[in-house]
């Protein structure tokens, strides 16, 4: 190109940056047995893993559980153009639900910022051979040469994983949508956006249900936004909804057609010590999760983790703080935009340990009968495969230990937003840009 | 972050004060300074959304309700009120100079955009190093604040001019990218000034007038649907001249701008030579 012999390399690591873009994993999700796991990514891909059965006695002993590999990959959205707004339409896979198993076919409801899809994944691994009207090619047979009759047999073949759009629900949201919850009762779901909530039916595409509208009449006086909404695990009736308010509204779909107004609402008075001009952007609930009792919400904000009993409204019952020392960091990470990072949360099977991410590739878990809380890291340069996995630390003065971090070394590209939980066990799926970590609980931490 | 000049308080004079007051003083204008910050980066934060996909709803929400309670606070305070006083004409009311951002003879309500920015940039603008002719200015105000003023000013000036790009830093006029700069001022002009409206706007399509006069209404201007007219975004032709990104951060003091955003003008102009260029175009 150019003589000068001079000019500098040019440094191409933007390209790989670039070309990854599309990897980044955008949400994860078990499915009800645990067998089944999906990730979906920014390039509107989902990946499917399934959990190897274990057919040696000796594992269990051992402790071992099956490892995850990927069982099937198929591209659920695309990139798409509103005309009207002149604005695209990202194919980003915002949120994956599976749906209960009801026979041999599984099936899971994927989302990017409008469309909602409903996709069948079922396996083939027979096929009919022995047809008296096809060769083995599939063509057709000249009749003249059939001199005998013979019933087509099912032979075994290679396993083959077909996946089929079964429903698309879309234009059900003018905006973007962020979240989808299965309803218990099997049959419908619902899906919700910043300003709205409609309740699908999961036969019925051409219609659904407004339940929760809070857009003004005048998009002047807007002031909040739907952040999260989920299905409460067995009424069937009840849903919780967050805002960037920080507030959390339990909705009674038996009160009226319209769910304006909430059954309860979840506020905590505000700290007033802690004020500031960033005190509403951090008290924004980026995630809500009903127990699987279904007795306790866990919420998130920017700098903590709220575990609300639904018996009262006034505050919750425990906060766990995930990353205070970020709190005089709030007008840099403001600049940068890190703080509209949204975090989510899970439960673990029982309800006693919660996990949320953080930077750095950290995410933390606490234990709620201790309320003891440890940080631990996703990062491939310092865990090998079977590895236990160290806990780490954030340095914020006294004695400092080897291996602290200190907060101005975090990085803060390298962020925890979205995980997993297994239903059963303790298995973690951990999404880290574009690389997926599954741990595993060991019984004998001994084994390597 | 901040000129480390500035040590004066905004609503207090230049009265001597004494050593505990003096501290105290410094606290507080060292607050107004990182108020006055926040309150820039925010709009920024607002302009500057990528229009290839629809804006996160969500954090538009947040940024403009820390805006919001910005605004407020500096209402309160005192600080908002010698704004409105700088721009308000002696013809008008007391209590409109308190309200939040009818600011700037109005005389189209296309023009609330550059109000707010000009309202805002104010504050920025009140440096020891800015310097501004008032004789250019019409309208009777502090030295300090001529140089925004007379951004708005022009904005109102030319209606009809295409060129609304020559409202920005002589230096970008005099160099000869000027129709470069141009169509990168129509580019910015069809994403538009970010205020309230237009970016809770973009999710729908709006006709309607905006609402009775109101601090917060004008702050939260309504949509000009001709932003959804894809003629208008490809030609970059408005039918008012909107202050875009570049104006506002004309208008922002260099000690204000945030690291993000390219290195500013500085506020400084030749307003002759402005003044000369306007006289060219508007055909006088």
């Amino acid at each position: 190109m150019g003589e000068d012999g001079e000019s500098p390399k040019i440094n191409h690591s933007f390209l790989r940056d670039y070309v990854t873009e599309a990897d980044v994993i955008s949400t994860v999700e078990f499915n009800q047995t645990g067998d089944l796991l999906a990730t979906g990514d920014k390039g509107g891909r989902v990946v499917i893993f399934q959990r190897e059965t274990e057919p040696k006695g000796e594992s269990e002993e051992l402790g071992e559980s099956g490892e995850y590999n990927v069982y099937s990959t198929f591209q659920s959205h695309e990139p798409d153009f509103d005309y009207l707004k002149s604005l695209e339409i990202e194919e980003k896979i915002n949120k994956i639900r599976w749906l209960p198993q009801q026979n041999a076919a599984h099936f899971l409801l994927s989302t990017n910022d409008k469309t909602i899809k409903l996709w069948k994944v079922s396996e083939r691994d027979k096929r009919p051979e022995g047809y008296n009207l096809k060769d083995e090619e599939g063509r057709i047979k000249d009749i003249s040469t059939v001199t005998s009759l013979r019933v087509p047999v099912l032979k075994p073949t290679d396993l083959m994983v077909e996946v089929r759009p079964r429903r698309i629900f879309a234009n059900g949201h003018t905006y973007h949508v962020n979240s989808i919850s299965v309803n218990s009762d099997g049959e419908t779901y619902l899906s919700a956006d910043d300003l709205r909530i409609n309740m699908w039916h999961l036969d019925i595409t051409d219609r659904s249900f407004n339940i929760v509208d809070i857009k003004p009449a005048n998009m002047e006086d807007l002031t909040e936004v739907i952040t999260a909404a989920e299905f409460h695990p067995h009424h069937c009736h009840l849903f919780v909804y967050s805002s960037s308010k920080g507030t959390l509204r339990l909705c009674d779909m038996r009160e009226s057609a319209l769910c304006d107004k909430h059954s309860k609402i979840f506020e905590e008075p505000e700290d007033p010590g802690n004020r500031s001009f960033f005190s509403e952007i951090i008290s924004s609930v980026s995630d809500v999760k009903f127990s699987h009792s279904g007795r306790y919400l866990l919420t998130r904000d920017y700098l903590t983790v709220k575990v609300w009993d639904l018996n009262m409204e006034k505050g919750p019952v425990e906060t766990y703080q995930v990353h205070e020392y970020l709190r005089s960091k709030l007008c840099s990470l403001y600049e940068n935009d890190c703080i509209f990072d949204k975090f989510e949360c899970v439960w673990n099977s029982t309800d006693s340990v919660i996990m949320t991410g953080a930077y750095n590739s950290f995410f933390r878990m606490f234990d709620r009968e201790t309320g003891r809380g440890v940080t631990l890291e996703a990062w491939r340069e310092s865990s090998k495969p079977r590895a236990v996995l160290r806990t780490r630390r954030v340095y914020t003065g006294g004695r400092r230990r080897r291996g602290d971090v200190g907060v101005d070394s975090l990085d803060f590209t390298k962020k925890i937003l979205h995980m997993a939980w297994h239903p059963a066990e303790n298995i973690i799926a951990i999404a880290a840009t574009n690389n997926l970590y599954i741990f595993q609980d060991r019984v004998n931490a001994e084994n390597q | 972050m901040f000129s480390k000049g500035t040590k004066r308080k905004f609503s207090d004079g230049d009265e001597d004060l004494s050593d505990e007051s003096l501290v105290g003083a410094r606290v507080a204008s060292s607050y107004s300074l990182q108020r006055q910050s926040l309150l820039d980066m925010s709009l920024i934060k607002l302009q500057l959304c990528h229009m290839l996909v629809e804006p996160n709803l969500c954090r538009s929400v947040l940024i403009a309700n820390t805006v919001r309670q910005i605004q407020e606070e500096m209402t309160h305070d005192g600080s908002w009120h010698m704004v409105t006083e700088a721009f308000c004409g002696t013809g008008q009311s007391p209590s409109e100079r308190l309200v939040a951002t009818e600011v700037l003879c109005r005389s189209r309500e296309q023009d609330a955009e550059p109000k707010l920015f000009s309202v805002i940039s104010y504050e920025g603008c009140r440096e020891e190093e800015v310097v501004a002719d008032e004789t250019l200015c019409s309208v009777s105000v502090s030295d300090t604040v001529s140089n925004v003023c007379l951004a708005g000013r022009m904005g109102q000036c030319w209606e009809k001019s295409e060129l609304s790009g020559v409202e920005r830093d002589e230096e970008a006029l005099e160099d000869s990218r000027e129709d470069e700069e141009v169509d990168t001022e129509d580019g910015a002009s069809t994403e538009g000034p970010k205020t309230i409206g237009q970016v809770f706007g973009t999710f729908e399509i709006k006709n309607g007038s905006p609402g009775p006069d109101s601090a917060l209404e004008e702050l939260f201007s309504d949509v000009d649907t001709s932003y959804y007219d894809l003629d208008t975004m490809l030609t970059g032709m408005q039918s008012a001249p909107k202050m875009g990104p570049y104006d506002l951060l004309d208008s922002l003091a260099p000690s204000h701008s945030s690291p993000s955003i390219v290195s500013t003008p500085n506020c400084r102009s030749d307003l002759n030579e402005l003044d000369h260029i306007m006289e060219i175009i508007v055909g006088s």
